[in-house]
């Protein structure tokens, strides 16, 4: 087994995971457990190997707290509205895929993006284009082009924030910028 | 305070059970693959939530807190992943009523990707 | 009855009907990806239907098959749409 050497300190998000897991599996929080739980996570990652998750090395946790109910409160708005649509319109229900090209090129704005325009009911990612950072978008009850363009502001707002609580600090620039125009 | 708590139990547990009913309905009515995608996962996610607090003010007890809070999040990392999967395995396989797109960005690169797989063959 | 008996009823009674939906798409189909997501549904209702009945039971005695449930439906779901979509160019 020789895997590539990471850094402790890239591991450590993932490390604190594991050892949160194990702790709440257990529901036993006590320091012999959670030692116990260390060693299972160092040994774990040290012999399944992945590739390791680029973190940007800023975090804001305060944007990520207004971020969270924010989000909360669009899946609840949304899972509202597609019941609705299930209940009401059924069968003739329309919808597009659209492309959207992202600001940010890292890794992780891309993929926190997909998760949350997935995890938010009436929008999913039908398909990436890494190297171009592009979501491809589907969503349901898209009638016209108007709609469109709404459904690839929403996409692009939910990276703006993501931006904001764990981009890169040249990406938030890049954003500010942005929105001084 | 106890009755108090229990009424609010029970209002989580309705609404939860309700948007189990609204997945298996989305699941019935709409017309295609990635549609019912939208009504089937996601508003799960929203149930599990209510579900779980539920669970949580129930038993009145802080140890569970964690556990739960684990529950969920597992939810919030896979069922994206999985959705994005299924979506993209349907859209590549034709079980996409295009006739209900009302817009298609994505059709172009596919075929060209295809195209030069063909040549590879 | 108490109101938290009313509702665990009533929540059992709707996880049901959302159940029965979603063995009906197993059952229609069309493709194979349209089953898996039913089952998909499927086990997310059984793991609602698991709190419910931990609720009413006041015991957490199945929460780590909550877990567990979430997990294993995501890794067939996975599964599966790789396996669609790989055997379309065999």
């Amino acid at each position: 087994m020789s895997a590539p050497r990471i850094s402790l300190r890239t591991e450590l998000p993932l490390l604190a995971w594991l050892v949160i897991v194990w702790g709440a599996l257990w529901q036993d929080f006590s320091p012999g457990n959670l030692v116990f739980g260390l060693l299972l996570a160092l040994l774990v990652t040290r012999f399944l190997y992945l590739p390791p998750v680029e973190l940007s090395g800023r975090f804001n946790v305060l944007h990520a707290v207004r971020f969270a109910f924010v989000f909360v409160w669009q899946v609840i708005v949304a899972s509202v509205k597609l019941l609705w649509l299930a209940v009401r319109t059924g069968p003739a229900v329309t919808s597009a895929v659209i492309a959207v090209p992202l600001r940010s090129h890292a890794d992780l704005i891309v993929t926190a993006t997909g998760h949350v325009v997935s995890l938010i009911p009436g929008s999913l990612i039908v398909d990436v284009d890494r190297a171009n950072a592009t979501l491809y978008v589907h969503g349901i009850d898209v009638p016209d082009a108007a709609a469109a363009e709404r459904l690839r502001r929403s996409v692009l707002a939910a990276e703006a924030e993501l931006i904001r609580v764990m981009g890169a600090a040249e990406d938030l620039r890049a954003l500010r910028v942005e929105e001084a125009q | 305070m106890n009755s108090f708590l229990d009424v609010v139990v029970g209002v989580l547990l309705v609404l939860g059970g309700l948007l189990s009913l609204a997945a298996a309905i989305g699941l019935l009515r709409f017309p295609d693959l990635l549609t019912r995608m939208h009504a089937a996962t996601k508003p799960q996610v929203l149930g599990s939530l209510l579900l779980l607090t539920a669970l949580g003010l129930a038993l009145r007890s802080w140890a569970l807190v964690p556990l739960l809070v684990v529950a969920w999040i597992f939810q919030l990392l896979t069922v994206p992943v999985s959705a994005h999967m299924v979506g993209r395995a349907g859209y590549r396989t034709k079980h996409v009523d295009k006739d209900r797109l009302t817009v298609d960005e994505l059709e172009d690169v596919v075929a060209r990707v295809e195209r030069a797989e063909d040549v590879d063959d | 009855m108490t109101f938290l008996d009313g509702a665990l009823l009533i929540c059992s009674i709707l996880l049901a009907l959302a159940a029965f939906g979603a063995v009906i798409r197993m059952i229609k189909g069309p493709a194979l990806l349209d089953r898996v997501l039913a089952a998909d549904v499927l086990l997310v209702v059984l793991a609602s239907a698991l709190i419910a009945y931990m609720v009413a039971s006041r015991s957490t005695d199945h929460l780590a098959l909550v877990v567990a449930i979430t997990l294993i439906g995501f890794v067939g779901s996975v599964t599966v749409a790789r396996f669609v979509q790989d055997r379309r160019r065999p």
